[in-house]
């Protein structure tokens, strides 16, 4: 068995600097732990030129233990950007209201370290092991303001719910595992498509779906994440609805086109059903709440439900549907929940109402705000119309009733977030004194609001990388 | 043709809008002549390009680019900017009244600078949808125009019999709703030719070439019939028009009533008609029966109205009534009507909704029994409120006589009774236009507005430009009709190919 250590360099060089990070946190007094945040955005850069630069090293090691795949390379590059965006647009807020730099730097480097292995995982325990970092990681995440009753609220029910999900995930892979005889995803695959087929390998498929669904957020399984994004610190919300989900669906993915695609007639319906429920739910929910924190977490479960259409259609356009649109997802929610850190750091609200005038206050923050919002209700010119086109045209044959929900739908969501911008626009500010954003937000809130733009106009190249990406996946 | 000319004019608003941004809010009065020049330019370039049209050749000219350019390749889209006889009156309207609505917002002292950039930007969304001969670029400008507009009533629309956050929400959601399912249309439509022909292309030339199965066609037909006949107000769907414009500040009624409206009908006949004339031909009928209906219920619905606006309101609702009782009849004759009553009716609603605002801003109501003698004390604005009062009843000589006489003649042909009652909707539409015009402008005079004054100055620039355009257009209908022919004869010609080989 020969190992292909190049295969491994974007997690190996993540371990490093997320280390680094650790210790020199350690080395260096406690007053002057502030350029840690520069360090580890410079770490997660470095990283990320890694796994750019690797983006054609392909392979499968250890026996198909880890698979290194162009479809795994997009996710890790999505979750490796998101983290850089989080880490570089929240140093104010950091510095105000974490203080704690050093673990909280590492942890997030970690938690990206969880993300890429599972999403490069290859056989259940890989995939449990990566999981399992990247959830623990977060409960310390979103506990992180240990004087806030309501962050320490927040990662005790993610503590708890995240550990039920997990056990009923493992619950189902163990079925799985006791139905087909192997644990390894390709195995799997090659055992279903000979025809091991009984009850409670269905069964253990339906506990799969309630384990990732609850890390998709997608309704039934959604209880725990208004909460959640509420208490948890504003960065580790969006990097939790960001990236968590997105490494959480490329699971998803793997596991059902990957091993279970053969079988599709016994869960498309069930996904299709849930995808409904959430968009539905999602965005009905959302209106009435009166927190942006709250109201976004209702709108990312709706988000998770259109994401799930890519999942229906079990195909390779399915598949780049889901990339492209986790992709876009990142720009349009860091942009919204960057904007909600500075305005709650200087405020000290996350009330809707308190975002009254923010146009005058910070054109900027307020821009950013609109284009994000618009771009999650799929109005064109902005990402998200593209990404819907993208997700919704592979199911408009087979699923058309799904089709039709889903925009009406986004034209419904168009109200909530209108009811931000409305506030944002029409209302004078109460307090007219400027918000300050610091160099480092503004430059992340720039950066996310030109991709969502960009991504609208010009979708080309990222839709090609996908589509690559989307390739690989099935050759394999 | 070197220069993107189309493009060019597209651009010309943004880049106002861009030069805006860098300007001190307190300086509004620059920011306005900054937007005048942008719409103005905007405007003689669209001029240049009607003038210099060739109509014997007739179909697609002052392509940009020479051609398509690819845009996204794996859907089929490129960037294809060009225009035909179809396209061109309403790209002189949406320039026309984008470069009048600038001098009619001329008053507004509140956040100009930020409502000049919201103008701009709708105008040049406006202005892609009737230039853009790819369907998805077409959606994407289509939708684009939703959001500055919410905005633009939000902050400047006005509270009377609704709020204007009622208002602004109400005309955002309809429209939005209307569009999940042209969306659902343009998906499905998609999908389907590229099955059929195999290779994914987005423009309306391209798909009109694919032969979509008879079923398909009248399903898809009645998901476009939905969002474009919501966005043309047609009845049922009309509810958000009065209530809209109502609550609009007059620039936004100008152009919603004016041109926004019209994408609407130009959709239905360069998308829904062209492309699925099977579709088109099974749902005729239906279209004019809602037609009749409309211009029936809105003319009844106007009757009644006391607040200026919502007659106009109605009014306009009642007039996209001919329209698509044009576009029902499928015959050259009637659907040149149709396109030339879009152009006028966009006319005449704009110098409307212009001479409305500004007796509102002059007395501060719009309220009928409110009003009374103005034309004592602003002869100059009873003019321009009296041209389009005639123009909406269609008065000979101005240019909305024509198009409405030519939707008549054709669907008398084709539907004979439809056409009568529709005809009888005119009698209705003179009684309560002549009744808003004697209440509101003649009369005794009255104490309260002998201080108003007449408009002058930037303010007359709407009535100069667009009064001119309804006597011209009177005058010379040729220069319109030759024009609107030269663009509906090869898409009928078309459709009539279509249903031959597909219509058993």
């Amino acid at each position: 068995m020969e190992l292909n250590f190049s295969l491994l360099m974007p997690e190996l060089a993540l371990f490093g600097v997320g280390l680094l990070t650790f210790v020199l946190g350690l080395l260096v007094p406690s007053q002057s732990r502030k350029g840690l945040g520069s360090i580890a955005l410079m770490g997660l850069i470095l990283v990320l030129g890694v796994t750019v630069a690797n983006w054609s090293n392909q392979g499968v090691m250890l026996n198909g233990m880890y698979i290194v795949d162009r479809y795994a390379m997009f996710f890790k590059i999505l979750c490796l950007t998101s983290a850089i965006l989080v880490v570089f647009g929240s140093y104010k807020y950091v510095d105000q209201q974490v203080k704690n730099h050093f673990e909280y730097y590492s942890t997030i480097m970690f938690t990206t370290l969880g993300m890429m292995v599972m999403i490069s995982a290859g056989d259940f325990i890989t995939l449990y092991m990566g999981l399992e970092l990247m959830t623990i990681s977060f409960v310390i995440l979103a506990a992180f303001r240990s004087t806030e009753a309501k962050s320490l609220e927040a990662g005790m029910k993610y503590l708890l719910l995240a550990g039920m999900s997990t056990a009923v995930l493992l619950y189902g892979l163990s079925l799985v595992y006791g139905t087909t005889g192997t644990i390894l995803i390709g195995e799997v695959a090659s055992k279903v498509a000979a025809g091991v087929d009984s009850p409670l390998l269905i069964v253990g498929l339906v506990m799969l779906v309630a384990g990732l669904g609850f890390k998709i957020s997608a309704v039934p399984f959604h209880m725990w994440s208004p909460d959640v994004y509420e208490g948890a610190p504003t960065p580790v919300t969006s990097f939790l609805a960001v990236a968590s989900k997105a490494a959480s669906f490329a699971v998803f993915v793997r596991l059902f086109i990957g091993s279970f695609g053969v079988i599709q007639e016994h869960w498309v319906g069930l996904i299709a059903v849930l995808a409904a429920l959430s968009m539905v739910i999602g965005n009905l929910v959302a209106i009435p709440q009166t927190n942006i924190k709250r109201m976004l977490a209702y709108s990312s479960v709706a988000q998770a439900g259109y994401i799930m259409v890519g999942l229906v259609a079990v195909s390779e356009a399915g598949i780049k549907g889901v990339m492209f649109y986790a992709f876009l997802y990142v720009f349009a929610t860091i942009g919204a929940f960057t904007v909600v850190a500075a305005v709650s750091n200087q405020t000290g609200s996350d009330e809707i109402a308190d975002y009254a005038g923010l146009i005058q206050r910070a054109p900027l923050a307020a821009s950013v705000m609109l284009v994000s919002l618009l771009s999650m209700a799929g109005i064109p010119p902005l990402a998200g119309f593209v990404g819907k086109f993208y997700l919704f045209q592979t199911v408009v044959q087979d699923h058309l009733w799904l089709v039709f929900l889903g925009l009406i739908m986004s034209m419904i969501s168009v109200y909530y977030y209108l009811r931000v911008i409305l506030v944002i626009f029409r209302d004078e500010p109460k307090d007219a004194s400027p918000i300050r954003l610091g160099g480092a937000t503004a430059i992340t809130l720039v950066i996310t609001m030109v991709a969502t733009i960009l991504l609208g106009i010009y979708p080309g190249p990222l839709s090609e990388m996908a589509n690559m990406a989307a390739q690989s996946f099935l050759i394999r | 043709m070197n220069i993107p000319v189309l493009t060019l004019t597209l651009l010309s608003p943004i880049l106002a809008a861009f030069v805006i941004m860098f300007i001190p809010k307190e300086e509004d009065k620059l920011c306005k002549w900054v937007a005048a020049a942008g719409t103005g330019t905007a405007l003689l370039l669209s001029l240049y390009v009607y003038f210099g049209y060739d109509q014997s050749v007739g179909g697609l000219q002052w392509v940009d680019f020479g051609g398509p350019v690819p845009w996204i390749r794996d859907l089929g889209v490129s960037w294809y900017m060009a225009v035909d006889g179809l396209s061109l009156p309403m790209l002189l309207l949406t320039n026309l009244i984008g470069f009048t609505a600038v001098f009619a917002s001329w008053n507004i002292t509140l956040r100009a600078k930020e409502l000049m950039i919201y103008l701009l930007v709708l105008i040049a969304g406006v202005m892609g949808t009737f230039i853009a001969q790819d369907l998805f670029i077409f959606l994407l400008f289509y939708e684009v125009v939703v959001i500055p507009i919410y905005i633009m009533v939000i902050i400047w629309g006005s509270s009377k019999r609704v709020t204007k956050e009622y208002a602004g929400m109400k005309l955002t959601i309809y429209l939005l709703i209307g569009s999940a399912f042209l969306l659902v249309g343009v998906i499905a439509i998609f999908v389907q030719a590229l099955q059929i022909t195999g290779v994914p292309n987005m423009s309306f030339e391209a798909l009109s070439r694919v032969a979509f199965p008879e079923q398909f066609q009248i399903y898809m037909f009645a998901l476009l019939l939905i969002g474009f006949g919501s966005l043309l107000s047609m009845w049922p769907f009309h509810s958000w028009s009065p209530d809209g414009y109502a609550g609009a500040p007059t620039a936004v009624s100008m152009i919603h009533a004016g041109v926004l409206k019209k994408i609407g009908g130009y959709g239905l006949i360069r998308f829904a008609v062209f492309v699925l004339p099977l579709g088109a031909k099974f749902w005729a009928p239906y279209i004019a029966v809602l037609g009749v209906i409309g211009v029936a219920y809105a003319a009844m619905g106007a009757l009644a109205q006391k607040d200026l606006k919502y007659v106009v309101g109605y009014s306009s609702v009642s007039h996209m009534g001919y329209v698509l009782l044009g576009v029902a009849t499928l015959g050259v004759v009637g659907v040149n009507g149709a396109v030339a009553n879009m152009f006028a009716h966009g006319v005449m609603a704009a110098l409307f909704f212009s001479m409305i605002g500004f007796i509102y801003e002059k007395t501060h109501t719009r309220w009928i029994p409110d009003l009374g003698g103005i034309s004592h004390y602003a002869p100059r604005l009873s003019v321009g409120f009296m041209m389009a009062a005639m123009a909406s009843l269609g008065l000979p000589g101005l240019v909305s006589f024509i198009p409405e006489f030519t939707i008549f003649v054709e669907s008398f042909k084709v539907y004979g009774i439809l056409a009568v009652l529709a005809i009888a909707g005119i009698i209705i539409t003179a009684l309560y236009v002549l009744r808003a015009g004697a209440n509101t402008l003649f009369g005794p005079a009255r104490e309260e507005y002998k201080d108003i004054k007449d408009i002058r100055g930037p303010e007359l620039v709407p009535l100069v430009v667009l009064g001119g355009v309804l006597v011209i257009g009177g005058i010379l209908p040729s220069l319109l009709f030759d024009m609107v022919n030269s663009g509906v004869a090869p898409i009928l010609a078309h459709i009539n190919e279509a249903l031959q080989l597909g219509g058993r």
